[in-house]
């Protein structure tokens, strides 16, 4: 049985506020961010690339530290019980969310370790140093980014089915998922 | 007859003497342990290179630093930076412009000592055909039969047109190139 679209979500039912910014806000960083990696990798030497490579990163750093304080709200705060569907369906949702925070971790790490082993450390917004944790290595260099290529198409697959599996949920069984992640009454 | 002769004598006695005693020997640069590198700085990014093909024309004696020559050659074109589309843009006429200006050089104007073991020598930097006045501070060590100078300076690339036209940026790549060096030279005398 499905709820209609009209019905308030009672309060637990929803995330918090703090919890949907986190989603919207990086959400659409890494949307961003992908489609900045994606442009930007193979274009020839110029300021243009120059830029778009320390903004991508700069970009990829915050995606970063933000996915902690998001990880650490996440364990510390209740979220919404799972909405009435086959076990397997509720199984396979958390497995996507589990993956999806692994990955918002390991993809910025492994470009990180990219940026350090091809020799270029990262200078976050110009002025902060970030440390190298690899050394400078070509070899380490040309797997961490083919590393950094995977996990982010990886990346980006899971969020299609992040993306298409809400929607499935909103406009085909009209369950009210996704008001779970907006606003409203209370 | 017996003065004269005691004459010649000490008169040929000097001219070996001052033949004998060389006043500036020619230093020889050991290039293979020697190092030319720079640090500069890409939207805060230190990026380090070198320079592979270099030369230094040395006539130096320690104990008389004011007597001293340096004349000093790099071929730009063997820049190495790690990243051959970085070496590759380089090489071109808004950065050294190599293939048209392939030698940079240094040529010294006064040497002086600053301390034990430290030099400072003054000279005109010649980079792209623009000539700019520089003072580099020197410490000379000596150890085996080899000396080597060591020093660092910082040089303005845009004093040299160094990145022109929209890299002239310095927000894009900093003014300020940390230049370092290493230079091996055999037969310089004792300090």
């Amino acid at each position: 049985m499905t709820a209609p679209l009209s019905t308030p979500a009672s309060p637990a039912a929803r995330y918090d506020g703090v919890a949907m910014a986190f989603h919207w806000l990086l959400g659409l960083a890494i949307v961003l961010t992908f489609a900045l990696g994606v442009y930007m990798a193979d274009l020839p030497f110029s300021m243009t690339r120059l830029k778009l490579f320390n903004w991508h990163k700069w970009a990829g750093v915050a995606i970063l530290a933000l996915s902690a304080l998001r990880l650490l709200w996440r364990l510390s705060h209740a979220v919404p019980a799972d909405l009435p569907a086959p076990a397997l369906q509720q199984r396979i949702a958390h497995w996507v969310h589990g993956l999806l925070y692994l990955l918002f971790f390991a993809v910025p790490l492994a470009g990180w370790a990219y940026s350090s082993a091809a020799g270029f450390p990262i200078v976050w917004f110009g002025v902060l140093p970030l440390p190298d944790f690899v050394p400078r290595d070509k070899d380490l260099a040309e797997v961490l980014k083919e590393a950094h290529g995977l996990l982010a198409y990886g990346l980006a697959a899971l969020v299609l089915a992040h993306v298409s599996a809400a929607l499935k949920h909103q406009l085909i069984d009209r369950d009210g998922l996704l008001l779970r992640m907006l606003p409203g009454r209370r | 007859m017996r003065s004269l002769f005691t004459a010649l004598l000490s008169l040929a006695a000097a001219v070996f003497t001052l033949q004998a005693a060389p006043a500036q020997a020619q230093a020889q640069l050991q290039a293979a342990q020697s190092e030319l590198s720079f640090t500069s700085r890409q939207m805060g990014v230190p990026v380090d290179g070198r320079f592979k093909r270099f030369d230094a024309q040395l006539n130096f004696d320690p104990k008389k630093p004011e007597a001293g020559k340096v004349g000093f050659s790099i071929d730009l074109a063997s820049v190495s930076l790690g990243a051959p589309e970085l070496e590759a843009e380089l090489a071109k006429a808004p950065w050294f412009d190599s293939k048209k200006v392939p030698q940079a050089s240094f040529q010294s104007s006064a040497i002086k000592a600053a301390g034990p073991g430290k030099f400072e020598v003054a000279g005109k930097l010649t980079i792209k055909g623009l000539t700019r006045d520089i003072v580099v501070p020197i410490a000379l060590s000596q150890a085996g039969g080899l000396s080597t100078a060591s020093g660092a300076f910082v040089l303005k690339r845009l004093e040299f047109k160094i990145g022109e036209g929209e890299w002239s940026d310095t927000s894009m790549v900093a003014n300020d190139v940390q230049v370092k060096f290493k230079l091996v030279f055999k037969g310089i005398a004792a300090l």
